[in-house]
Formats: structure tokens, C-alpha cells, sequence
């Protein structure tokens, strides 16, 4: 424990350093470059960790109203088997008939297991309650595939369907500034000021894009999970609210992760 | 005998496969349209009539440009929509035009107001423009030396006009020079009203502007 704490204060100091330096460091490097080296640095000290931890023990732990544990949650290779699923949501799932993506599936199994209120979930806020954990348990799952490489099933006529709706959602352009995903993710090399932007029409590389999130991100202390690093390309996009886990984000989640199959996961990554 | 049942078999097969396969494009075009309707809600400023597409917004939304006579259009409609400023009024300052494409605020779901006094213009989101500046983004062309390239040495002389109204539609409505310009569509869209737009010039423009040097 004294050693994390160590390890925050090491990285508010590299964050504040970070701010200062920023200009006269881009000039001397490309954006990726410093963000790799930035990244190396806090390796051993990723508060990621500690979102990692809180998931697992959230998994084993008895909760809600039924009193039971996560460990019997199918997240699509059977009922308890983690290890290599994240690389393989979102999926379609016979039971609930529906194109899942992690955290919807944790969200149906907290339901289903434990006896949440999975609508009530969904309209929880990042960061608060009972979403704060789903975030924590996707971390943690997403954590048990580190080094996997992407390989979503397209198998399923749901799942290929899937793939076809979140390309469109991916290319729909509204809101004043008419922006869609495509906007700033379908070209190779390109920036928004000084950050790099992934094409995600392809596969981007080794983590990068959808094979780094869930990450912590540095600049507002937050774990982000998948559905909230959408949430606020959305809000940036000057587009209405995505409704947590609505298809058209699950078929995002499928458009961007069929696209990365080969990619290596590093997540939970760290972010600027 | 055995091999017509056979025929017959892979016929039903086909079938069966013919219905378990995609939906046509226009069905999942149809069905993506209905979905993102579903899936938002109202936040703040942010209103679902956001998900609503105009032509231009429907056309330029796949991998595949429109059609030559679409993008036409697109163009044409764009072009007329276009409105001069009061008294002619093209031009401002350059220094609330940095400060103006500096800003990268508004019209989020996070902002309180729709009013363009709240909004900037995100230049250095996409562009490169004062030498100075040099956290700058490539989704659009470098801007550097703007007006200098252009031949602008005097914005009040008449050999500058077709270029300060060429600027002015492009910044304006984009569209009206590339039917799915990636660039928002200040005026029409009220993200900028025609005092921001003639400062955003001025910085474009203007010899003495950072711009420029």
C-alpha cells in the first residue's frame, strides 16, 4: 500500500512536470513519442492497478440482493471463464438475445446472479454507485487479457449485423458541427492539436484505440471504461447523450474491435 | 433420381441461408437511422434534434462519397445559403481572431448556453496558423501564411475582395466548396456569429496578423 502511494505522488509530480515542459517537449518529439516514453515511466504505477484489484474483489465478493458472487457469469467462453474474453466482446448472447459488450454483459450477470436492477445501473453516472464497480470489473476482466490479441466472433448473423449498423454509426454525421466518429478516426497519422488520433476504421496497431481501453486517465483521475470513452467522443461531438450500453454503442464496440482483430490488449492502459 | 433430391436439398439450403444472412444496405441504413434515435436522449443544450441529417449530413455519411449530382447540390444549396455581412463588414481584428481560433469551447452537452458568444471557433483543433502556435492539429490544411500566399498585401484593395469573399463562404459554409467538408459550418450553423467570423478573417488575412509573418 505505502508503495502506491509512493507512485501517485510520483505520478501527480510527472503530470505536473508534463503541463510545464508540454511545449518545448512537442517540439523535440512527435506527440506518440513522448506519450510512449510518458507511458514507460509509469509502468510500474499505473493507479489502474488499484481499479484492477477493487474488480476482482468485487467478482469473488457476495453482493446485492441475492447474495451471491460473479463467479458463475458466462462472458461468452462459459460460466466463469475469464481470461480471454475481453478480446472477444462485444458478442451475441443466446440468453439475453442480444449483441453484448462487457460492461452490458457484467451489468446482465449483476442482474441475473447478484439481483441488481440493471436499468437502474444503466442510468447510474460514471463514477458513482454501482457503475463505479461495473467500471472496476471491466478493468479487472479487460486486465485478465493483457497481451491477447483481438479476435471478435462474426460467426452469428446478429454479430455480422452488428458489425454492418456500428459502420454506420460510425460514419453518421449530425449536430451543428456535423461531426461523426469518422471525422477524426478514419484517416492514418492525424492530430487533434497535439494528440494522435487512431484510425479506427482498421487495425490501429497494438493497443491503441480499442485495445487500450478500460484506462486511467491522468488528466482528470478517472478510470474510463469503454462506454464512458464513447460517452465523451459523443459530448465532443456536440451529439445528444448515448444511452449506456444502447446498440448503437455496442455496435460501435463491434464496428472498432472486429476492425483491431490481431491487435494486442494492453488494457487497462494509461492516459494523458 | 438421388442427385435431383440432392439438387432439391441445397435449393432449400440456399433459402435458408438466403434468410438467416445481412439485411439489404438499405434495410441497415434504414434500421442505423432508427437505432440512433433510440439510443441518445436529451442532455443539457444537446437536443436528439442533433441526430436529425440534412442532405449534406445524410449523403456524407458512409465510406462512399455521394454522387457527383448529390454533391452538386449539396454545393449549390450551401453556396445560396451563404449571407454577407451587415455593411460589408468582412473584416476585424486579428487579435480576437487568435483568441477566436484558440477557443475550442461550446455547444456541448457540458455547456450552458447555444449563444455564439459562448462559442469558439477550434481552428488549432484541425489547422496549423501562427508560426507561434505550435499545438496544432492536421485533420485540415496548414493555414500558415494564409492571406501572404494568397497575394494580400492590402485587404482594402479591390484585388483582395474576391478572396476575402471566397474565405468568407468557406468559413461560413463550408460546404459550398466540398459537399462533405469535414470543416463545421460556422455561420450557417450559428456556431459563429458575423462579428467572429470577420475577426477569424482579419487573423486569416490581415498582413500583420501572426498569420502571416
Amino acid at each position: 500500500m505505502k508503495t502506491t502511494t509512493l507512485n501517485l505522488a510520483t505520478l501527480a509530480v510527472l503530470a505536473g512536470t508534463m503541463v510545464l515542459t508540454g511545449t518545448a517537449w512537442a517540439q523535440a518529439k512527435s506527440a506518440a513519442e513522448g506519450i510512449a516514453e510518458y507511458r514507460k515511466m509509469l509502468e510500474d504505477g499505473n493507479p489502474a492497478d488499484l481499479f484492477e484489484a477493487k474488480g476482482e474483489a468485487l467478482w469473488k465478493q457476495k453482493r446485492g440482493p441475492k447474495n451471491a458472487t460473479l463467479e458463475q457469469c458466462n462472458l461468452g467462453k462459459g460460466a466463469g471463464v475469464v481470461k480471454g474474453t475481453f478480446v472477444e466482446l462485444p458478442r451475441y448472447f443466446a440468453d439475453t438475445g442480444k449483441m453484448q459488450d462487457l460492461e452490458s454483459r457484467l451489468v446482465t450477470c449483476m442482474e441475473t446472479l447478484q439481483g441488481f436492477n440493471a436499468e437502474e445501473i444503466g442510468k447510474t453516472a460514471f463514477g458513482r454507485g454501482e457503475m463505479a464497480n461495473v467500471t472496476a470489473l471491466a478493468t479487472w476482466v479487460a486486465a485478465e487479457s493483457r497481451g491477447l490479441r483481438f479476435n471478435l466472433p462474426q460467426g452469428h448473423a446478429e454479430e455480422q449485423k452488428s458489425y454492418e449498423i456500428g459502420k454506420r454509426v460510425f460514419f453518421y454525421r449530425g449536430g451543428p458541427m456535423d461531426f461523426s466518429c469518422a471525422s477524426c478516426h478514419s484517416v492514418d497519422g492525424q492530430r487533434i492539436r497535439l494528440q494522435d488520433l487512431p484510425n479506427l476504421t482498421i487495425n490501429p496497431g497494438d493497443g491503441v484505440g480499442f485495445a487500450a481501453w478500460p484506462a486511467y486517465r491522468v488528466s482528470n483521475g478517472q478510470m474510463w471504461s469503454m462506454q464512458l470513452r464513447l460517452n465523451d467522443c459523443y459530448r465532443q461531438q456536440r451529439f445528444p447523450f448515448p444511452g449506456f450500453a444502447s446498440e448503437v454503442t455496442v455496435a460501435l464496440g463491434t464496428y472498432m474491435g472486429v476492425n483491431a482483430k490481431g491487435a494486442q490488449s494492453i488494457a487497462p492502459a494509461i492516459k494523458r | 433420381m438421388k442427385k435431383n433430391l440432392t439438387l432439391v436439398t441445397s435449393a432449400v439450403a440456399l433459402v435458408l441461408v438466403g434468410c438467416t444472412s445481412l439485411p439489404s444496405p438499405q434495410a441497415l441504413d434504414a434500421e442505423t437511422k432508427a437505432l440512433m434515435k433510440a439510443g441518445f436522449r436529451d442532455q443539457g443544450i444537446a437536443k436528439l434534434d442533433r441526430i436529425e441529417q440534412d442532405l449534406g449530413q445524410s449523403a456524407c455519411s458512409s465510406e462512399t462519397p455521394p454522387a457527383d449530382a448529390v454533391a452538386e447540390q449539396i454545393m449549390a444549396q450551401a453556396k445560396a445559403g451563404v449571407k454577407w455581412p451587415a455593411g460589408g463588414q468582412y473584416l476585424g481584428d486579428w487579435r480576437e481572431g487568435e483568441k477566436i481560433a484558440q477557443n475550442g469551447r461550446g455547444m456541448t452537452w457540458t455547456d450552458s448556453s447555444t449563444a455564439t458568444s459562448a462559442n469558439g471557433g477550434s481552428c488549432y483543433n484541425c489547422h496549423q496558423l501562427s508560426k507561434a502556435e505550435v499545438s496544432f492539429g492536421t485533420i485540415g490544411p496548414s493555414l500558415y501564411n494564409y492571406g501572404k500566399n494568397r497575394g494580400v498585401s492590402d485587404v482594402m484593395a479591390p484585388t483582395a475582395q474576391p478572396i476575402i469573399e471566397y474565405t468568407w463562404t468557406k468559413i461560413y459554409n463550408s460546404k459550398s466548396y466540398a459537399a462533405c467538408s469535414n470543416m463545421p459550418r460556422f455561420g450557417h450553423a450559428k456556431v459563429l456569429d458575423d462579428k467572429q467570423i470577420a475577426h477569424v478573417m482579419s487573423l486569416l488575412l490581415d498582413p500583420k496578423s501572426p498569420v502571416n509573418q
